[in-house]
Parts: C-alpha cells; structure tokens; sequence
C-alpha cells in the first residue's frame, strides 16, 4: 500500500463524460491493500466502466461482506452509497436494498472466501432470484484477510506460501452460477483491464444477476511459484474464450465483425454486447453446452474467460415477485402503510 | 521503439526541465530543497558553482527554466525559481571559505579579456583559481558591462553587483578600469597566451525617419541613454516621452523615464500583444506603474514645430493573423499624430567591431559578425575566444555566463597544448531516495497551492529616488510555501523491467495518469495508445525492454509525471525506484585535474 492519498492533480487532459465528469470523480478513499494486490486494479476496472458509462455516482449502491475484496468499495465511487455487512451476508444486504429501491444500480464486491465458503447459501440463492445486481467475486484462493488460508476455491495440489498442499475440490464460482440458473456468467483477470472494463459494462447493464468471477492474485500469500492463482500461472493457463465488446444504445458497432464468429445481444436498456468467440464450437448461450465446455477446460487446466453465458430475457426478482413498479422508497408512507381502518379488510382475505 | 537507454545522461537531464533550459544548468531542485531545510549558504553555493552570480540573477534574469518549468504544465504557474535563489542570495551566510583556493603560484600562463561584463568575469572567476594571471580591460570607469549601465538600479541595485564581483576580482584578477582597446592587433602583439573578447553588443540601432535629423537633440538611443542615466549624466526628461519598440530595454527606458519626471510615457509597438518581445513579468511591472503600451503603431515621422521635436506620426496597422499566430497580411488603416517631448528608441542593438582591424585572421562573415564555433568559443584565430553578446548577438546574462564556463575550458585546453574539441562528456550518478517501504528522503506530497507573489514597494514611494529597488524579496511564509511547489524533477522514477510482474498497480495509482503497459510499436502510434494524451512531443517518452510475462513494454510519458513516487511505493516487486540524478557539467577546474590525471598515468 502507499501511506498517502493520491494527490487530486490530474491530468489536464483528462476526458470528461456526457456527465462532465472525469475519471478521477469515479475514484475513492485511498486503499490499504497490499501493494501489487489485484484486487486494487479491479477497483480500477470498476471506475473505469463507472466513467465511461457515465454512472451518476449517487444512483449506485456498493455492497460487500468481510475481506480484503470487501473493504474495497471503499476504494471506488466515494459519492455512491455503501454497506459493509457481515461476513458471506452480503446478498441479503443487497436483496432487502434491492427490494426497496429498484432503481439504484447495485455492486456487490466479494472474495472467494466471503462467497464461496461462509456466504455460498446466500450467494446461490441471490442468484436463483435473478437479483439485479453486478456481483464481483475477487478471486484469490485464499482468505487474504485473515493471513492467506486456503479458500474453497483454491485448486487441487496448489501450495500455500508455507508449503502445504491443498487436498480438497475447488468449488468453481462459474460452474456454480450455471448450475443455480445464473443469468450472467463471467470470467476475467484483474491483469486484463481490456477484458474486464467491457464486462463490468455489461454486467451493470444486464437486467438480473451478473456473476464476474474476476482472477486475483494476492501478491502477498498466493502470488509463489507453485500457487495456481499468480500473475504468472494465470498469464500462462489464462484462454480468452470470447472477447466481449459493449456498445451503449445509439451508438453504432464500428468494428468490422466476422459474421461466423461474432454475435450481438441486445440488452433491456438497448445497448449491446458484442461477444468475438476465440473457440467457434462454444455457444454462450447454450447453458448445458457452456458448462460441459469449461469443465472440460478446467480438467486441462485453463481458465475459460470473457462472458461465458448470458440469458437477457429472463425475469428479474422484482418481475418475479411481481412486486410494484414504483420504488418502494418513492411511495409515501400513507400510501405503503393502508393503516389501521384497512387492516379488518385485509384479514378478512385469510380467513 | 528501442527500450530507452536511462544510462546516458542526457535523458534524465531532459526530465529536470528547469535545469535542461537553463544555459548554465542550474541545479534548481537542488538548491530549492536545500532553501526548503534552511541551508542558504549551501543553496547559493549549488547556484554559484554554475550560475556564477545568484544575487544578480535572483532579480534580473531572463529566467528560460520558469517557461520549462513542469509546474507550469501541471497547473497554471510555474516555480518561482528565479525568485528563491535571491532567497539563498540575500540569507546565506559567510561563503568566501568555500571558494576556490587561489594557488599562491602563478602557473605562468596570461590571459587578456576584453570587457567586464559577466562573460569575461566568469571566464575570470574560473580560470583564476587554476593559477592563470587574468587581466580585465574595461573601457568604462565600473566593471559590470550592461548589468551596470543598462538595467537600471530600481531592478538591480549596485551593492549587490559590487558584491558579487568583488569575489571575483578578490580572486587575483587585475582590472584596468578605462582602459579601452582601440586595436586588436596591438593587443596580439603583446605576450598574451590567450584573448577572450566580452565585449559585448554595444551598438544601439538608429530609426532613420524623416526628421531624426532636425529633433537629434530630443531623441535618444535607449541603450545609451540607459547608460547616460546609471552615470548620473541625464538627469530629467521631458513631460511626455515615447518609447519606441517593445522589448525588455523598452521597459527599462520607460521605467527609468517615470523616475526621471515623466508623467506621460507611452510604449509604441509597432504589432499586437502577442508579438511582444518583452518578458511577461518585465511587462506587468511597467504596466503597475501606469506605462501606457500602445500597439498597431508603426512609427512613420519625426514632427518638429519652430525647430523643436513635438510628436511623432504613426501609421495605424490592421494584422491578418492564422491559426497559429503568424502574421499573414498588414495594412495601413490610418495614421495617427501623438505628443511628446522626448522619444527613446529601444528596438534593438548590434555587435560591433571597429577595434579589430582584419586580416589578423579573426573572419567575419557578412553583417561583420566574427565566426565563432558554438562549441569552443574560438575564433577562426587560435587563441582568440569570444563570449556573451559579442559571440552571436544580444542575449543576456545568463548565457553570457554558460558561454564564459566554455571559452574557459577552452582557453585552459588551448594554454596546456590540448585539443579544444577533446572536451570532457557530461556525466550523471543515480541514487536511491528509498529509506523504507514507504518512506523517501525527499519530501513527495504533492502540494496544491499557488505560486507567491513577489511584493513591491508602494507606488509613489518607489518614484522618491531612481535607485530604489522595486520588489522587497520572499518573505519567511512565501518562501515556505513556494519552495514546495517545486516537484523535485531530478528525483528520478528508474524503472527494472526484469522485476516488473504488471499488476497494473503503478498505473492505477499515478495521479497524472504517466504510465501504460502496452504492446510496443513505432512512437507515433505508441503516443496515441497511452493511458492519457501524450502529445506533446517535447517531452520524452521511457519504453522499457519486454516484460516477462507478456512481452508488452512499460511505456512512461515524462510530460505530466509530478515525481510523487507514487509508483514505486505501490509497486509490489521495486520495479519502480525513485533515484536522484546528479549531472556534472566539466568546468575549466574538472579538465584541469583530468588533464593531471592523464599526465600522472603517462608519467
Ligand atoms: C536595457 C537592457 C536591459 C537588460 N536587462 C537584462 C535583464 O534583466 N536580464 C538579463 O539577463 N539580461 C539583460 N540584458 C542583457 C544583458 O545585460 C547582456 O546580455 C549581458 O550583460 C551581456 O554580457 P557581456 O559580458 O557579453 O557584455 P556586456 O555586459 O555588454 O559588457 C561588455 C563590456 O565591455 C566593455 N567594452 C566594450 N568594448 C570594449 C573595448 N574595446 N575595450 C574595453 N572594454 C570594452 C563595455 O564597456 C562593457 O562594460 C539587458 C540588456 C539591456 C540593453
Ligand atoms: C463470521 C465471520 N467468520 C470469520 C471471519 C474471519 N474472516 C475475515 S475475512 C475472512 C476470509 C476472507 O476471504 P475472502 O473473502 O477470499 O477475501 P480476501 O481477503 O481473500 O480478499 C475470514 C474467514 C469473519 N470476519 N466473520
Ligand atoms: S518543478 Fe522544480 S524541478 Fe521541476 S521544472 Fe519546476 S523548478 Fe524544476
Ligand atoms: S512519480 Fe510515478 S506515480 Fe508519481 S506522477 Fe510520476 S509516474 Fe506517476
Ligand atoms: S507496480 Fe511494479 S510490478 Fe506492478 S506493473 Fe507497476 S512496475 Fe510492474
Ligand atoms: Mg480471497
């Protein structure tokens, strides 16, 4: 880490947005990661789409349980607002948030950790909910935090620093999200801010959950030579399976796309993503066939990334509630509370 | 690109702007850190060791390293350089211990300069020391050539300019006041093993318009009349003055005449603003004192009544100006009749020569300018050197110094029986600033305030007398302030690329947005691919080799980088350093003691 806030000069050349804001306004307090920690450059990433989509900072929720990963809101957006709740409980935070207020845009940072071993109920059903939120798990293999355990998802003969092996099957984020019915499923690397800028694009403009399973290394305890999650094992085990383009709406697709290769979606609000597939056999939107795909590639060792499979027209939590259109923190209380008169009435409706 | 090669030291010097455009390479974030812990004395010595008269140029100089300065590209206004190091000159202590041991034998060679302005002085305050007998001959009845008789004593006072040439002719230099040289040749043929010519440009240009002749008695040739002035000859001038031309001598002459009892001085520029010679601060000071700067007027005539000069016509111009501010058309929209009683001519001087009679084999070209080589300072003549205004024309003082340094070392090669282009290369030493994982022994907040204010002496107390001298000097709180608006340029970001895993941590955290990770490729196309704009290509740009684990390279732009050292403290491997650069330019001293050096071996 630095010891010293970043100094507000900036570049004076410095592009603004159609908001007029810079980049430097997407940014936040200073962080007290390690330095070289992946996770800062995540948080990175996450400015960077917040910018160029023209976010307005207090329109965006940041939500995140306990870790590292999670103190990292903190880094991004200071102008949005935030909850740091506790440990693996952070879906809940976001659903009851969600639940009030539709409207707010919702970032969820979590670890490996956090998701996967204390908070994997929480994570799984927030998914089968199809919350509407962009869901960021930081992945490291190990409990940063707490001074570089193994997580649960840290592969089959990976060492920690200290030499031990670890015995037990990782459980795969990805494999995961397909599995509970997830509706936006990604992998990227906190190394390749080309890939994961247009990703955490999409995700935040994807209606329902959006899983990116961002690769992290912790300089710090898993970043040794017989550690499967390195900047170095990830550069060399590392396959783009599609590169992901994000075109807001109105804006024209100006790269010159092989017809065979690339496919558009559209996207609720009218942007698009431009998915380029690197294998032609994979069909991102073939569940079955994608899972088997990056099983397959798992056993081989490489890490499958880029927007692995997306579904745009499957109902959020709000649709599949049914609940109101107005934000429940927009309708006045006389309105949200009938009060005691209509209460007989209602009973009446159980009886 | 080729990686960039950080071993040669021009490269780090390119990043120290300040002292990349100072001719004499003033180590200015040196001296500004040292002004910073209290060390005055130490601060004027780093500016003496190059700039030879810190209190002189702490008032007056042409300053070229406040335009350079990287402050003034980061926010709006550069470092008040120039005003620290009259910091370090009007607070150091007692320095003459620090001088130069002057050999108590002489080393047997003798040196004549001609002149004693700041050229010959430095040649003077750098070859004494290494025992050569230096003799100064000055027309005038003072040394101190144009510092003394053209910029005027409310901007340079004259005990500041004693003081600092008195340490120099303490050195054991003699000078043979009104003694001017009226023949080269009778000069040569004397025993002199070395001639430096710091003569000067002493020829005030004339404007031969239609009644110069018949008003001769009220017009003046600024630099002369400047002298005339500083030698208490002229005393008054009339009530309503013009001043044609509009450079820095424009502004002295205007100045001077306010002191002299004008109430109405007008400057007549013949183009629009941003044409202007002057300096802009030269001009802010004439115009706090109420100096009216008249453009679009081209001077057309001289107009006399009863014999007597009472105005001068000028044709009123209209500019056609492009994009890039050049002037693509003129013309005459009407003419214009204004008063005066008196009119001082300031548009420019010459170089000349009437004392150095031809065929001694010292060429002049065409406009009867000598040929001097840029390097050596020598005349087609061997043993013949010129510097400061005689050499190319009219500059100022601080080249007149860097010019000294160099004849110097050439008329100490030239006096041992050695090759005056076999000089010795500019070298550079690079240190870590690092104490600890985040600590750095130089001071790195980046400090967001703005640049002090010199303070004057009030408006109608400055016109007493007309050796007042304007502005007072930085107080204790402005100096505070100001010496940390210096960005410590010379505290250099080193980069191992063997070390580099690109985490991307350096780049995510520099504020300026300087550094890219990228593919490489020509540097046309690598300055459109960079993080932040980096187009302007004054500034260098550092390619590493290929990095280890993608083979893409580190790409910094130099531009904008505010050496907070941000990078290197986020850097997870000490890819990044924060090293100081020291450069040393050879003075004559430093080819003295290569050359011992050279004869010891062989001995
Ligand atoms: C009005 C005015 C204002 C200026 N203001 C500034 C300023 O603010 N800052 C700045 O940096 N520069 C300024 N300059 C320019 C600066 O003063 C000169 O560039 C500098 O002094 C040149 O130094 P020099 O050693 O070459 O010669 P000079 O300073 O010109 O000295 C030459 C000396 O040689 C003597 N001499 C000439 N011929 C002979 C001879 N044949 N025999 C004996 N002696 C001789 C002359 O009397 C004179 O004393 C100004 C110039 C003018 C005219
Ligand atoms: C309820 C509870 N159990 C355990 C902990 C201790 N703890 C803090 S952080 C952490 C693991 C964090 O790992 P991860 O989510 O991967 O984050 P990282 O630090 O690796 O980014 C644990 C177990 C806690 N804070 N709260
Ligand atoms: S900031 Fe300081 S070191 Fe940099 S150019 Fe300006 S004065 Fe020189
Ligand atoms: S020192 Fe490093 S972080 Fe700071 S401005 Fe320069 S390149 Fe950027
Ligand atoms: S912080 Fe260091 S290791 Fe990371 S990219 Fe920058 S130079 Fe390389
Ligand atoms: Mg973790």
């Amino acid at each position: 880490m630095s010891y010293r806030p970043k100094p507000r000069i900036a570049h004076p050349g410095l592009k603004k947005n159609a908001l007029g804001l810079t980049r430097r306004d997407y940014e936040g307090g200073m962080s007290t990661l390690c330095a070289g920690c992946g996770h800062d450059s995540i948080t990175a990433a996450i400015i960077q789409a917040c910018f160029e989509l023209a976010v307005e900072p207090h329109r965006v929720a940041k939500v995140s349980g306990i870790g590292c990963s999670s103190k990292t809101p903190a880094y991004f957006l200071s102008a949005s607002h935030g909850f740091n709740s506790v440990h693996g409980r952070m879906p809940a935070v976001a659903t009851g948030a969600n639940a009030a207020n539709r409207d707010l845009s919702y970032i969820g940072v979590s670890g490996d950790g956090d998701s996967l071993s204390i908070g994997l109920g929480q994570f799984c059903h927030a998914m089968r909910r199809n919350l509407d939120m962009l869901y960021l798990i930081e992945n490291n293999g190990v409990y940063g935090l707490t001074k570089g355990q193994f997580s649960a998802s840290a592969d089959v003969g990976s060492k920690a620093k200290k030499g031990e092996v670890n015995e037990q099957p990782p459980i795969d984020p990805v494999l995961t999200a397909l599995a509970m019915g997830g509706t936006f499923v990604a992998r990227s690397f906190s190394g390749d801010k080309e890939q994961l800028v247009p990703l955490i694009k999409a995700g935040l403009r994807h209606k329902g959950f959006a899983l990116i399973d961002v690769l992290s290394p912790c300089v710090t305890f898993n970043d040794h030579e017989d550690s499967t999650k390195s900047y170095a094992y990830t550069r060399q085990h590392y396959s783009p399976a599609l590169e992901t383009d994000f075109v807001r709406p109105a804006e024209e697709i100006m790269a010159d796309y092989d017809a065979g290769a690339a496919m558009s979606i559209e996207l609720h609000d009218g942007s698009r993503i431009v998915l380029r597939k690197a294998a032609p056999d994979y069909d991102p939107q073939n569940r079955g066939n994608a899972f088997a795909y990056i099983k397959d590639k798992l056993r081989d060792s490489e890490f499958l990334t880029g927007l692995l499979y997306v579904e745009e027209t499957s109902r959020d939590m709000h649709a599949l509630s049914n609940t109101a259109v107005r934000p429940l923190v927009d309708i006045g209380w006389d309105e949200l509370c009938p009060g005691s008169s209509a209460l007989p009435g209602i009973l009446k409706r159980y009886r | 690109m080729k990686p960039t090669d950080t071993s040669d030291p021009e490269y780090f010097h390119r990043v120290v702007d300040c002292q990349w455009a100072c001719p004499a390479h003033t180590d200015v974030p040196e001296y500004i850190r040292l002004i910073a812990q209290g060390e005055f004395t130490d601060a004027y010595m780093v500016n003496r060791e190059s700039n030879v008269f810190p209190g002189i140029l702490g008032r007056v100089c042409d300053r070229p390293c406040e335009p350079a300065c990287r402050r003034g590209r980061v926010e709006d206004k550069p470092v008040a350089i120039c005003r620290l190091k009259r910091v370090a000159a009007d607070l150091k202590g007692e320095f003459r211990d620090r001088l130069p041991v002057i050999p108590d034998i002489s080393n047997g060679k003798r040196v004549a300069c001609i002149g004693a302005g700041p050229a010959s002085l430095t040649v003077a305050n750098d070859l004494a020391p290494l025992g050569y007998q230096v003799t100064i001959f000055e027309a005038l009845s003072t040394p101190g050539g144009l510092m003394r008789t053209n910029i005027p004593a409310f901007r340079l006072p004259g005990d500041i300019l004693d003081s600092e040439i008195d340490v120099i002719l303490d050195m054991g230099v003699e000078l043979k006041l009104g003694h001017r040289i009226d023949s080269m040749a009778a000069l040569l043929g004397e025993d002199w093993d070395a001639v430096f010519v710091g003569s000067g440009a002493p020829r005030g240009k004339d404007l031969q318009l239609p009644g110069r002749e018949e008003a001769s008695a009220n017009i003046h040739i600024g630099i002369d009349w400047l002298e005339s002035v500083a030698f208490e000859h002229v005393k008054e001038i009339g009530e309503k003055v013009l001043i044609i031309g509009v450079g820095n001598t424009a502004m002295d002459c205007c100045r001077s005449s306010l002191r002299l009892g004008s109430s109405d001085v007008k400057v007549m520029a013949r183009k629009p603003r941003d044409f202007f010679k002057a300096s802009d601060w030269e001009l802010e000071d004439a115009e706090e004192e109420n100096v009216e700067i008249v453009v679009n007027h081209s001077p057309k005539e001289f107009v006399l009544e009863d014999g007597r000069l009472v105005g001068m016509n000028f044709d009123q111009m209209e500019y056609q100006v492009d994009d890039d501010g050049r002037i693509t058309d003129q013309r005459v929209i009407g003419e214009r009749f204004i008063p005066a009683d008196d009119v001082v001519l300031a548009i420019g001087q010459d170089n000349a020569f009437p004392w150095i009679e031809r065929g001694l084999g010292i060429e002049f070209d065409k406009w009867d300018v000598p040929l001097v080589d840029e390097t050596t300072f020598q005349a087609t003549r061997p043993g013949v050197f010129f510097g400061g205004d005689s050499a190319f024309g009219p500059k100022n003082i601080i080249w007149a110094v860097e010019h000294g340094h160099q004849a110097a070392v050439s008329i100490h090669k030239y006096c041992q029986g050695e090759d005056v282009f076999g000089r010795l290369p500019v070298t550079m030493n690079l240190s870590s600033r690092k104490m600890g994982i985040h600590e750095w022994s130089y001071k790195n907040d980046y400090n967001p305030l703005e640049r002090r204010l010199m303070p004057h002496v009030g408006l109608t107390e400055r016109f007493r007398k007309l050796n007042i001298e304007v502005e007072l000097g930085f107080s204790i709180e402005q100096t505070e302030t100001e010496v940390q608006r210096c960005l410590n340029c010379d505290i250099q970001t080193a980069f191992t690329d063997q070390l580099c895993i690109e985490c991307d941590a350096c780049i995510d955290i520099c504020p300026t947005d300087c550094l890219t990770i990228t593919g490489n490729g020509p540097e046309e196309d690598l300055r459109q691919r960079l993080k932040a704009p980096a187009d302007n290509t004054d500034q260098s740009l550092f390619v590493s080799g290929p990095l280890k684990h993608t083979a893409r390279v580190m790409v910094k732009d130099e531009n904008l980088c505010v050496h907070c050292g941000l990078c290197a403290e986020r850097c997870p491997t000490a890819a990044w350093d924060m090293q100081k650069s020291r450069f040393s330019f050879p003075y004559a001293t430093d080819e003295d003691e290569a050359c011992r050096r050279r004869n010891l071996r062989s001995a």
